[in-house]
């Protein structure tokens, strides 16, 4: 039963660190309908923010526990959020009448940009680089059950990043805009709403996000490398996509499931544990044939 | 006139100097290794050795050639391996190869080099089948194999006491190969593998695996595979509290396994081809060499074979010229050839055969089990 509780926690917090990423994808096809294949790319960007950050404040003698923390996730959000409104102005903006294929071909060699520009240009950058371990390792152990600190703080972390990106889209004036521009942009636009600054600030909030999924994955694995955002990035938009693309609660949903196939099949078939990735993509794609616009279907939800 | 004497001196000597250079005729060496990515440590120690092994042979007035290294990084990845081989095959200047620490790589690139007669010599993969899995003559191994490693292994762990086993093993040919093996041996003894993992080379979490794991509760995880892999699975075992002593065949067996785990790594056991270079027949002078020549990063326990590997090559340079087909004519008829690693005798497989030596992580070092604070008792293995 211990073990039970083990599993469902640690699916937990992967399954959160594929939401974060899956929340991303959902914004940008939520404002603008594109498919925005940089998204891993970014997180990488993010985590090497982070990481930089760090070492900067360590050279200095700053890097103090919690300091170093709120310097390393606020460098992460501030590069990627500039990345990704970038991304969207010299980009995306100006392609926005375009075929959505030419996006989707855009975002991905750009993502390829950055990932190449980490390999060459951060010294030794084909290498995996050591992550600092910037919250307490504390063992704890609840009826033979667990954890680590710095694991229940992650999974805190997590859900309150969606949680708080979740009331900013219901609850504030940004919020309401993005949901203007993302249900009808011309309209939203007849009516006072700035249409390129909310489309902007939404790239920014999504690339943040994956930003700070990038910080959390280089703490709970101690370890980055400059192709981390791969697997992640498609994760990520697979679990938006399942969960149902424009939709946050979808991306959820989304990431949860994905991180619940992959724990599944390893405990049922331990000696087959290298196809996890093999099953959980090929339950997404039957569960695509059920459910062709997501778990929450667009038609039932408000986008975005 | 004592000025012009020395600079008459001067541009004499330094005439005769670069007329010797000059007359040597320059024969090309490759070195292939992985020198960026996860498992460049063991990469750049084999390149600086095998680099080593050419400067002091140029620093030879005997030699009757000059030589000149040429590395190639392969990134531990069969594909790059491929591209790497076929750019080294074709360059006919180059007259042989220091090729390989991956088995992966390795034994994607035997039918390039066999395809364009090139001869090499493995200076650090250790799949059996490079060598035993084919009839190509340009093949030439100096480091053991993995039948070396898992007879030993297999006998001092379970030795140690630990029966119940659990191997995880990355799903490339190295890591299968090795699960291949462990199961043949231990099936040879009273103890057993009760469950075992294949994961993706690439795998970043493994706690799927590891809970699994701990729900079994075997002895001793055994991991069959390489530094990045190795790191990742001892890191998260310490974060699901997995609490079980860890073990790994020479793959993880490098200075950034120990340096990424810091004292996490404390007591991980390992079993490697490769002895202390110190205690290698002509290991204090390959060591001393080494420190003189200022490589910044150290030569890793494969480094001894690939300046052994770079030596047997020039050898036969020196002895037939530089032509491929007789180079590997004399590599093919090596016969208790006095090397810095003992003598050297390939079998009718061209595989040199080695005595195993475990080591176990201590104070952020790879200690020889027998030297360890473990074998004298002072510390103690997890179960022990």
């Amino acid at each position: 039963m211990a073990i039970l509780f083990e599993y469902l926690f640690n699916g937990a917090v992967l399954g959160i660190m594929y939401a974060l990423v899956a929340v991303g994808f959902t914004l940008f096809f939520g404002v603008l309908d594109i498919i925005k294949f940089s998204h891993g790319d970014v997180l990488t960007l993010g985590a090497f923010s982070g990481l930089v950050s760090f070492l900067a404040l360590q050279s200095l003698g700053l890097d103090l526990p919690v300091v170093g923390l709120v310097v390393v996730l606020a460098a992460a959000c501030i590069v990627t959020g500039a990345v990704g409104a970038l991304i969207g102005q010299a980009f995306i903006i100006p392609m926005r009448n375009a075929s959505g294929f030419n996006i989707l071909l855009m975002t991905l060699m750009i993502g390829t940009g950055i990932r190449e520009a980490i390999r060459l240009f951060y010294p030794n950058g084909a290498n995996p680089k050591a992550f600092p371990a910037l919250l307490p390792k504390t063992p704890i152990e609840i009826g033979g059950v667990f954890f680590r600190l710095d694991s229940i703080v992650l999974l805190g972390l997590g859900f309150g990043v969606i949680l708080l990106t979740n009331w900013l889209i219901r609850h504030t004036k940004l919020g309401l805009a993005i949901r203007a521009v993302a249900q009808d942009g011309d309209t939203a636009q007849a009516m006072g709403i700035p249409f390129k600054t909310i489309v902007l600030a939404t790239f920014a909030l999504g690339s943040a996000l994956a930003g700070i999924a990038g910080v959390m994955h280089g703490i709970y694995y101690s370890e980055i490398n400059f192709s981390v955002g791969l697997l992640l990035g498609v994760i990520g938009f697979s679990a938006a996509v399942v969960g149902g693309l424009g939709s946050i609660w979808g991306a959820i949903i989304g990431g949860f499931t994905f991180a619940a196939l992959q724990t599944l099949w390893v405990v049922v078939f331990p000696d087959a544990s290298g196809y996890r990735d093999v099953f959980a993509f090929t339950a997404i794609i039957i569960a695509m044939t059920i459910w062709p616009t997501g778990i929450i279907a667009e038609r039932y939800s408000e986008r975005v | 006139m004592f000025i012009r004497a020395m600079i008459a001196a001067a541009v004499m000597f330094g005439g005769v100097a670069t007329a010797s250079a000059q007359t040597k005729e320059t024969v090309k060496i490759a070195f292939i290794g992985p020198m960026s990515g996860g498992n460049s440590a063991a990469g750049i120690g084999g390149r600086n050795s095998a680099e080593l092994a050419v400067r002091l042979r140029n620093a030879d007035p005997a030699s009757k050639y000059n030589y000149q290294l040429v590395p190639m990084d392969d990134e531990c990845k069969p594909n790059v391996g491929i591209q790497v081989a076929t750019r080294v095959s074709t360059d006919r200047s180059i007259v042989a190869g220091v090729t390989h620490y991956c088995s992966a790589v390795a034994i994607a690139t035997v039918d390039v080099y066999h395809r364009f007669r090139l001869p090499v010599v493995v200076w650090g993969a250790i799949l059996p089948a490079i060598t035993y899995g084919n009839e190509h003559k340009e093949i030439h191994r100096v480091n053991g194999s993995m039948l070396d490693e898992v007879r030993a292994s297999t006998s001092f762990l379970t030795g140690l006491g630990y029966k119940k086993w659990v191997i995880v093993h990355d799903t490339t040919d190295y890591g299968n190969g090795f699960l291949r093996f462990f199961k043949e041996r231990i099936a040879e003894t009273n103890a057993e593998i009760v469950s075992s993992f294949g994961v993706s080379a690439d795998q970043q979490d493994f706690s799927a695996e590891l809970l699994k794991i701990k729900g079994i509760q075997p002895q001793i995880v055994v991991f069959a595979g390489l530094t990045p892999l190795g790191v990742r699975i001892r890191s998260q075992m310490e974060r699901l509290g997995v609490d079980i002593q860890y073990a790994g065949v020479s793959g993880i067996m490098s200075a950034s396994y120990v340096e990424a785990l810091g004292a996490t790594a404390e007591g991980t056991v390992s079993v490697h081809n490769g002895a202390p270079a110190e205690s290698l027949p002509g290991g204090r002078m390959f060591v001393e060499q080494y420190g003189k020549a200022g490589f910044t990063d150290p030569a890793e326990p494969y480094g001894p074979y690939a300046f052994v590997a770079a030596s047997l090559i020039m050898d036969a340079v020196e002895e037939v010229g530089p032509d491929r087909e007789k180079v590997r004519d004399v590599l093919n008829a090596t016969k208790d050839h006095e090397s810095v690693a003992g003598p050297i005798t390939f079998d009718d497989h061209r595989h040199h055969a080695v005595a195993s030596t475990k080591y176990v992580a201590q104070d952020g070092h790879w200690v020889r089990w027998e030297d360890s604070l473990y074998a004298s008792g002072q510390r103690h293995l997890k179960g022990q």
